[in-house]
């Protein structure tokens, strides 16, 4: 995972609700099997509107998406993700996110920011007015600032720990290895499965 | 000393904890991770490239839904490569496989529990987020992005910091020509398309209880659509029978030591939930949606709303409908029954009952595809096949099919759907083109009056 430290950069103000991740990428893109390759598909239907955000030069290079509440919701495609970070996005700044599209942004180091609806309401404004303005997220404080913008923001520290260091769950969870093999000695034989276990080690 | 009274999901939840530390989300134990093609790929890459084994390929099992064909004609190249990768991926891992034009096929929330996999108090994960569907029978299921997939694969746990709980009770009788289609729809205009989010729902009450199985995964399925990645229903005599007649079911003892553990999993008495909402069963009708989330949603009795708000308007520019135009003179071009929310034999078995010496109304398309393999076996048995050919449907094979419109069974530009699946986002059946979502009965009477109807409304 890419680790998250602080970053600065110009937004993008995209202010709908509910965005849903068929928004992000509709679902025809999602036959590849690599993680790449996502961004050129972003808001795919939106885009064909010369008129929509992300097609304004003066929106060039934005890498902060700032947007309305209960952004990524409806499928669990971890590809919406993708796009987002192929696009060139660091961080999201919304009133409320949902649950899977949250994990998945911090499985992959998109960094999803709850703000209240009137910060994102404030910072959407002055990106409005100036396309130019910079916006610094910074996950070591807690903190997103703009020009007369000082904002902190909540996330656990277990979260906020691995993606600063970037860390691999997988290598974190096997440190717990004993424990998951003697979960398993605990389950009832009777439990579903679908071939015989696998041979015991040694 | 007695403990605390606990709802069914914390009895799950609290019963799969392998490691827990203070300040750290709870390690839980999955006990059977459903696969399919589209959002496994890249996790079986990861495991190839950190060197990793599958830890517990005797509780994965995988199939091709998502992006299957369902009728005749060539299969685009892109989606072939997609699942020769989930083949070439089951076999050097050794998962199980139900591949395309396999009597197991079908979608992947369709054939878990039709196998006996899907049993009470397991934790049930899948790279889909109707995962939830899993939840009717009393099992803890939610759906996964794909990283998580990787996780899973590789330790056959999940890392999750535990979600609140929040009790949904229905009570009374539901009115005729109500369905669990109809509870879930109104459920969701009610508590909104975020009311779940944080949240693993319990649906609890008489009507909810008045369910068949079939129904509790429709009510279940759609969780998600409120936002909540889990929605549970407390096993009963009614989940056991369920479970006596599948493959995976465990037998003689076992069985008895199986009923009396999932006996104790329904909520505790005096058990408290972290938000409660209560709906009367009587005062539900049929539902549409008029809008692009599927809280955008009214009685067939009611006209398309004014907006209130400018998501609405938009929502109601990208559907083309104007406020107080009756749901009733909506006209669709499609019906599509079939996806993980309707695709089982009762629903099959409604929407034929209604269809049996009926034709479809002049220039509608109409198809229907059945849930998986199995089920299109069972219906075809039944005679059920017949009834909707005659009626003017297409008989499909097992797919996700129109429901994300990843294979060719689309919307075009423009075109409009009575569509018994679970998102009516924009551009989701096909780009550019307008879901309506119903119940199979609706559906069915819509497929025949050309106009959303009850089946009342078409008289005897």
């Amino acid at each position: 995972m890419r680790a998250f430290t602080t970053h600065t950069g110009r937004a993008l103000p995209l202010d709908r609700a509910d965005v849903d991740t068929d928004q992000i990428i509709p679902a025809v893109h999602l036959r590849r099997i690599e993680r790449t390759g996502f961004g050129p598909f972003l808001f795919e239907a939106w885009r064909k509107d010369p008129s929509f955000v992300l097609n304004r030069p003066e929106h060039a290079g934005a890498t902060i998406l700032v947007t309305g509440p209960n952004f990524g919701g409806g499928s669990s495609r971890e590809h919406a993700v993708w796009a987002l970070e192929d696009h060139g996005f660091r961080a999201i700044l919304a009133p409320s996110f949902a649950d899977i599209f949250r994990n998945n942004c911090t499985k992959v180091g998109l960094l999803p920011v709850e703000l209240p609806e009137t910060a994102v309401r404030t910072l959407m404004g002055l990106v409005a007015a100036e396309p130019a303005t910079e916006i610094t997220v910074d996950l070591r404080a807690r903190l997103v600032t703009a020009p007369g913008v000082e904002q902190p923001f909540a996330m656990d520290d277990f979260t906020r720990w691995r993606l600063l260091e970037g860390l691999d769950d997988i290598g974190l969870t096997l440190r717990h290895e004993d424990e998951i093999a003697a979960f398993e000695r605990s389950r009832p034989a009777r439990l579903p499965s679908l071939a015989p276990p696998p041979a015991p080690a040694g | 000393m007695g403990t605390a009274p606990m709802t069914l999901a914390e009895k799950v939840w609290e019963r799969h904890v392998v490691h827990r530390a203070e300040g750290e989300p709870d390690l839980l134990y999955v006990d059977l991770h459903l696969v399919h093609e589209v959002t496994s790929p890249e996790a079986f890459d990861g495991l190839r490239m950190a060197g990793r084994a599958l830890r517990r390929p005797d509780l994965t099992v995988a199939t091709m839904d998502h992006n299957v064909p369902t009728g005749p004609g060539p299969i685009d190249p892109v989606s072939v490569r997609q699942m020769e990768a989930l083949s070439r991926n089951c076999r050097e891992f050794g998962v199980t496989l139900y591949p395309t034009g396999d009597r197991g096929q079908g979608i992947v929330h369709v054939i878990g529990p039709q196998m006996g996999l899907t049993q009470p108090g397991l934790v049930i994960v899948c790279g889909d987020s109707h995962t939830s569907t899993h939840g009717a029978f009393g099992a803890l299921a939610f759906g996964i992005g794909t990283s998580e997939v990787e996780h899973v694969l590789a330790t056959q746990t999940l890392p999750q910091k535990r979600p609140g709980t929040m009790a949904i009770t229905v009570e009374g009788d539901l009115p005729p020509g109500v369905s669990a289609k109809d509870v879930i729809l109104g459920i969701i205009a009610r508590i909104g398309t975020g009311g779940g989010v944080g949240h693993i729902l319990e649906y609890r009450g008489s009507a909810i209880r008045s369910l068949g199985m079939e129904g509790r995964m429709t009510v279940c399925n759609m969780s998600i659509e409120a936002g909540a990645r889990a929605g549970v229903v407390a096993p009963d005599d009614t989940t056991y029978a369920w479970l006596e007649r599948t493959p995976h079911a465990p037998t003689g003892p076992a069985w008895e030591a199986a009923l009396e553990e999932w006996r104790s999993l329904p909520t505790d008495d005096g058990a408290a939930f972290d938000a409660e909402v209560e709906i009367d069963a009587g005062s539900l009708r049929p539902h549409v949606s008029w809008g692009t989330n599927p809280a955008q949603t009214v009685t067939i009795d009611d006209v398309v709303p004014e907006p209130a708000d400018d998501a609405a308007a938009r929502a109601l520019a990208y559907m083309a409908l104007s406020p107080g135009t009756p749901i009733r003179d909506i006209r669709p071009d499609t019906v599509f029954i079939g996806s993980c929310t309707n695709s089982r034999l009762t629903d099959l078995r409604e929407a034929a009952a209604i269809l049996r010496g009926r034709r479809v109304a002049p220039g509608l398309r109409a198809m229907v595809v059945p849930g998986s393999m199995l089920v299109k076996h069972q219906a075809e048995r039944e005679g059920l096949d017949e009834v909707f050919r005659r009626a003017g449907f297409d008989w499909r094979d097992a797919g996700c099919s129109m429901c994300l419109g990843m294979n060719p069974d689309q919307l075009a530009p423009g075109e409009r759907s009575a569509s018994t699946s679970n998102r009516n986002f924009e551009g989701r059946q096909g780009a550019g083109g307008r879901t309506h979502l119903v119940s199979p009965a609706v559906a069915a009477a819509t497929a025949v009056a050309g106009h959303f109807a009850t089946p009342e409304d078409l008289g005897p």
